[in-house]
């Protein structure tokens, strides 16, 4: 995750922080495993074929989706497309910088790209205009406008939202607009490792005080469809498997709370 | 993972594409020193992956923004020759490439002892030439020899090793078949002594007891790949001894 290189955390700060995990809180009267209020607007941009804004506590992101007519994959001639990318604009945080895709949005954009891909969420087998020729490309761009950690999840959350709310521009091909279709909900959680601890939602400051980092998407019915650990830290296999069973068990409360 | 296909990738006494059981690796080779100019390399073999690693380093790490006052960089790079695959590859890093190189660079940044080389950065190239599934614990479990072989001071050896599901099972190290018409992959980078996770990913669809059943494979094999690492580096260091002087 970006990290502020200026080093902004006091040391008050950190202590804080450390000794309230050791009782078992958060600086900010959260559980380990709770996640921060999140808000979702969808429709926030009409122009686009669908779009979410959402506030994962002070992160902000804006998801937009496009859809335009262009030729499938060679080796998928019968599925429409589906692109992810990521933008950290610079006004979201001091240190992130303008530019082409770095190390950072690249990772972020694929792991989301993953947990929606891989939980096979879009029925890209409906996108199809003409058989190895024609087919939907589905363009999703997240624009990170102010960040304060989790950016994985808050992505995601964008992501899930402006799909299900997606249209098609089937009239631009002689047929009629429909609805992007839409299989399941895959549900990513991220954690982080402090010390010995594994929180949930990783705010800015926290993401600056972890070793390691763990992305678990899973699917509705509790399997495990993509996972991605960042950072230079280890988990034991034993850390891995509580962190499976965090993202089965808060998946389930995102799940019942924002994506019925 | 690949697109969903009628080939049986387990036939009825289960047995693989390629002949293997379960939980049988492919032929692993691993040789250290194989280039001049490098201050450390390895080569590496692993069915029918060929992967260079060349190490460079600790040197002043630059541009000077990058520097870590209290440790060194790893940079590894991750990157495929155009003739490594079966369609001609677009040279030049990609997205999967950048992706693999970061993951890769945390992986090995937990190994070697980071913190005796403030200010500096290490580079470890990774060059894939011929590319046959598996390439980033590939060349993770060769990059860790090529550091070792460089005489860079480290923890532990990282161990790359994948396990994945075919025709709804469970078996360890996914073939080029495998891996494009299996059902999940699970690549983990795992130190060998301590059994510390430093790398894993994860696509396809696993319940959370396949998931044990595959890291157990994983762990399993993580041995005996560690020994063909010790013993690359063995046969490097007993003949560096014997040169000079048996000592």
């Amino acid at each position: 995750m970006p990290r502020d290189e200026a080093g902004v955390l006091s040391e008050i700060k950190r202590d804080y922080i450390i000794r309230k995990l050791k009782e078992g809180k958060r600086d900010d009267g959260r559980g380990l495993n709770e996640f921060r209020e999140i808000t979702i607007q969808t429709n926030y941009i009409p122009r686009a074929a669908g779009s979410a804004f959402v506030k994962l506590g002070r992160t902000k992101i804006v998801a937009g989706i496009k859809i335009e007519s262009g030729e499938p994959f060679p080796d998928t001639p019968n599925q429409g497309v589906l692109t992810t990318n990521v933008e950290l604009l610079p006004m979201a945080f001091p240190t992130f910088e303008a530019g082409p895709p770095n190390e950072t949005s690249i990772e972020i954009a694929r792991v989301v790209d993953r947990g929606i891909r891989e939980s096979k969420m879009i029925e890209l087998e409906k996108l199809v205009i003409e058989p190895a020729k024609k087919v939907y490309i589905v363009f999703v761009d997240i624009n990170v406008i102010d960040y304060d950690g989790n950016l994985i999840d808050a992505c995601t959350m964008g992501v899930l939202s402006a799909l299900k709310t997606a249209i098609v521009p089937g009239s631009k091909e002689g047929g009629k607009d429909f609805a992007l279709p839409i299989r399941n909900f895959p549900v990513s959680v991220t954690m982080v490792k402090i010390g010995d601890e594994i929180i949930v939602d990783p705010s800015v400051e926290e993401e600056q005080l972890s070793s390691a980092r763990i992305t678990v998407s899973m699917s509705e019915e509790g399997h495990i469809r993509a996972m991605q650990k960042g950072d230079s830290g280890s988990f034991t296999l034993d850390e891995i498997r509580k962190a499976i069973k965090i993202s089965s068990d808060t998946g389930k409360l995102i799940r019942e709370k924002y994506l019925q | 993972m690949g697109t969903a296909s009628d080939i049986k990738l387990i036939d009825e006494n289960g047995l693989r594409i390629d002949g293997r059981s379960p939980t049988e690796l492919r032929p692993i080779k691993i040789e250290t020193d194989v280039l001049d100019r490098a201050d450390g390399s390895a080569y590496i073999e692993w069915g029918g992956n060929k992967i260079l690693v060349a190490v460079y380093g600790p040197r002043e790490a630059y541009p000077k923004h990058t520097q870590d006052i209290e440790k060194a960089i790893i940079k590894a790079r991750y990157n495929m020759a155009a003739f490594s695959v079966d369609e001609r590859k677009r040279p030049g890093p990609d997205r999967r490439s950048v992706e693999i190189s970061k993951v890769i660079s945390e992986a090995l940044s937990n190994a070697v002892m980071v913190e005796q080389f403030p200010r500096a950065q290490i580079d470890v190239f990774i060059e894939v030439l011929q590319a046959d599934a598996g390439t980033r614990i590939a060349g993770l479990t060769a990059a860790s020899v090529a550091l070792a072989s460089a005489g860079i001071p480290m923890r532990d050896l990282v161990v790359g090793c994948t396990a994945g599901k075919i025709d709804g099972q469970i078996v360890l190290d996914l073939g080029k078949e495998e891996d494009n018409f299996g059902q999940a992959d699970l690549p983990m980078g795992i130190l060998a002594k301590s059994g510390k996770v430093v790398l894993i990913q994860m696509d396809g669809d696993l319940s959370l007891e396949e998931f044990d059943k595959a890291t157990e494979m994983i762990l399993d094999a993580i041995k005996r790949i560690n020994e063909i690492q010790r013993q690359a580096l063995a046969g490097k260091f007993i003949s560096l001894a014997l040169e000079r002087g048996g000592e």
